[in-house]
């Protein structure tokens, strides 16, 4: 299906704005501004923001510890975002999650995930609720390669068509789960293949390819809204960092590392097909850069300024009510 | 004697008994790291995500150094039945709050195949997992979770609290015909001590007495044994004289100690990491309670976590976490 100018041009803001979000934590956990754990998603861009698109405030989307690029892309507020990053009063949790617990669930956000393939058997208890009451929303679980390898997820599969939830199995195969290759973890190395054996219609794409993923979400999704049941994608893409900052990656070559910024990167190839097929002018793209560019800052800025929680907030938000 | 940190005494164990033990196995999630993959340091790439294990795969190969899937149902049950079977596998669980995609396997398995099989099975089992706070690691990467261990018949559970022990512990851990949970805290790794290079075992169920004291007993373990100590110094400038009680394994638990201790010093403070509820210190402040009543000058304290999942912002992880000075408020308030 052909996008909108409109649709082109958010698609660019968005895989903008979150490399310069990612790029700019890398700095900020540097600098001990972010605490904690944190994983980037720098490289998988495309595969957030063609899945983020395909979804409204109605559809549920339940992502893992490399969530930055699908919250963005799902229409969290990004200087909340941030705020959460470095663990202030007034990030999207309060500052209770952090990074691996962004959360938004009045834009159906239903949080980052610390547990590996924790997710799956969530996002097809979210599909349960909008079949049973009769809603015209799908669930979307993004998870690893690494989380293919899950139990949980195999069971989580076979009880998606078992029920015929509306609920879509996204798996970004981004090549590693921490220094474990996919090669190696995978043992049909065919995370598509093998989930869609459960009984359900599979895809696999090129998660480089912002049209592609979208192309392959947008069939899933209208397959999910129209009542065809659970469907599986696997995006092919690379992470450009390591698992976490600071991961010193020796499984890599630096000629791979080099290899993925340069070939495999979704905001540089998406911004080369636009511009080859006249379907942008550069001018507007190079302004999206200098607005993504101050997004972030202002992002940067607010979370600087704004204050720690409370303490009294440390037992608070335990229960919904306390007898 | 030399100097080596926690990391590398629970490494150095792990390969004594590898060399002893032909059928001593590590497996889990990046024990090695690097499988499959070309970088030119990829063999041992992790060696366990805070490089517990780096160097075993070198000597002892990727046939007894196994990379796993993230799969902990299949690799805790795979231990289990390789244990069961006659390996001694050293699984490693990461966090050990991942335990609870694996429960099954522990408690309804491992933990009891000696008993429902009428005293013919072994299983001789180590788990591995990281516990504790501090590192802003938030809800699901952060908790103390020995007390769900102890309360399982069957399970044993080691929680070293400095580098000597872990070695020790370590040993006995792998040399033990029955389920070993051993925790790790990881805000010890770096944490250095003095360690022979030969092997030695710590016995299960031998609290430490860590300083001798008069006034107070604490009993705290694994990092809150060290806040104990610190706590106690400043004490012991203040005039009061405290007694300091690790006790190295929660299951067995060195009961006797604990009861001789508060016997001298009519006073009980109970320090530990996990949430107070059904905890180690709800437990001990029971036995003392029971078994002592009449020795005790006045009410038990206990310093705990507070009921809560672990906060994610400095700002409240710091105060969620039992301090030195939480500890020394806790001493003054029995001595009163
Ligand atoms: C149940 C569980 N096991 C292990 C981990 C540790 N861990 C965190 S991320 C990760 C790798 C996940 O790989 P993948 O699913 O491919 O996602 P990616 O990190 O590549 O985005 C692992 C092993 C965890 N968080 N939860
Ligand atoms: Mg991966």
């Amino acid at each position: 299906m052909q996008l909108s100018r409109e649709d082109m041009l958010r698609a660019y803001r968005l895989m903008r704005t979150i490399r310069e979000f990612e790029e700019r934590v890398f700095v900020e956990f540097e600098n001990g501004n972010v605490p904690g754990f944190v994983h980037l998603c720098y490289g998988q861009e495309a595969t957030a923001v063609a899945t983020g698109m395909n979804l409204t405030d109605r559809d549920k989307l339940s992502i893992t510890h490399r969530g930055h690029g699908h919250s963005i892309a799902k229409g969290c507020d990004i200087n909340s975002m941030m705020q959460e990053l470095y663990g202030k009063s007034t990030g999207l949790c309060g500052g209770k999650g952090g990074s691996m617990h962004i959360a938004d669930l009045s834009r159906g956000m239903l949080g980052a995930n610390g547990i590996v393939g924790g997710t799956a058997p969530l996002a097809v208890g979210a599909a349960l609720t909008i079949k049973t009451r009769g809603e015209d929303g799908v669930s979307v679980c993004s998870m690893g390669d690494g989380a293919s390898n899950q139990g949980l997820v195999f069971e989580a599969l076979n009880m998606a068509v078992v029920l015929q939830l509306p609920v879509i199995f996204l798996y970004e195969n981004n090549g590693w789960g921490e220094g474990t290759s996919h090669d190696y973890a995978v043992g049909s190395k065919d995370i598509a293949g093998r989930a869609g054996a459960f009984g359900l219609p599979h895809v696999k794409v090129d998660g480089t390819d912002f049209f592609a993923v979208h192309e392959a979400m947008r069939e899933a999704v209208e397959r999910g809204r129209s009542g065809g049941g659970p469907s599986v994608v696997e995006s092919v893409n690379r992470r450009f960092g390591g698992h976490f900052v600071g991961d010193p990656m020796l499984y890599r070559t630096p000629d791979e590392r080099e290899h993925t910024r340069e070939f495999m990167d979704p905001v540089k190839i998406f911004r080369k097909k636009v511009l080859e097929s006249n379907l942008l002018e550069e001018a507007q793209l190079d302004e999206i850069d200098k607005e993504a560019v101050k997004t972030i800052e202002d992002a940067a800025d607010s979370a600087a300024a704004a204050a720690f929680p409370d303490p009294k907030e440390l037992e608070t938000d335990v229960y919904v009510s306390y007898y | 004697m030399p100097t080596k940190s926690y990391r590398e005494a629970i490494n150095e164990a792990i390969d004594h008994e590898m060399a002893r033990d032909e059928n001593v196995i590590v497996i889990g999630e990046d024990v090695s790291g690097g499988a499959g993959c070309e970088g030119p340091d990829a063999e041992d790439a992790y060696g366990g995500v805070l490089g517990v294990t780096k160097g075993l795969v070198g000597k002892y190969g990727r046939r007894r150094v196994i990379d796993t899937p993230i799969t902990e149902s299949a690799i805790m049950g795979t231990a289990a039945g390789a244990a069961l079977t006659g390996l001694r596998p050293v699984a490693e669980m990461m966090f050990v709050d991942f335990l609870g995609v694996c429960f099954d396997m522990i408690y309804n398995q491992a933990a009891k195949f000696r008993y429902m099989f009428g005293g013919t099975a072994r299983t001789p089992l180590v788990v591995r997992a990281m516990i504790g706070g501090g590192f802003r690691a938030a809800a699901q990467h952060s908790q103390t979770l020995h007390p769900m261990f102890t309360m399982v018949p069957g399970l044993k559970v080691v929680m070293p609290s400095n580098p000597y022990d872990a070695k020790g512990l370590m040993i006995q851990a792998i040399r033990d015909d029955d389920p070993v949970i051993f925790l790790e805290h990881k805000a010890m790794y770096d944490m250095t001590g003095e360690v022979p290079d030969e092997p030695y075992i710590i016995p299960f169920g031998e609290a430490a007495v860590t300083r001798d004291g008069d006034d107070v007993t604490i009993v705290a373990f694994s990092m809150m044994a060290k806040r104990a100590a610190k706590a106690a110094d400043v004490l012991a400038k203040e005039g009061i004289s405290v007694e300091v009680i690790d006790p190295r394994t929660t299951s067995p638990l060195d009961v006797d100690t604990i009861l001789e201790s508060v016997e001298k010093t009519g006073r009980l403070v109970v320090v530990d990491e996990s949430p107070p509820r059904c905890s180690m210190a709800a437990d001990i402040a029971a036995l003392v309670a029971e078994h002592a009543f009449h020795d005790l000058k006045g009410p038990i304290a206990t310093v705990t976590a507070p009921h809560t999942p672990v906060p994610f912002s400095p700002s409240l992880e710091d105060i969620y976490m039992p301090s030195v000075d939480k500890i020394i408020t806790a001493v003054k308030k029995v001595m009163k």
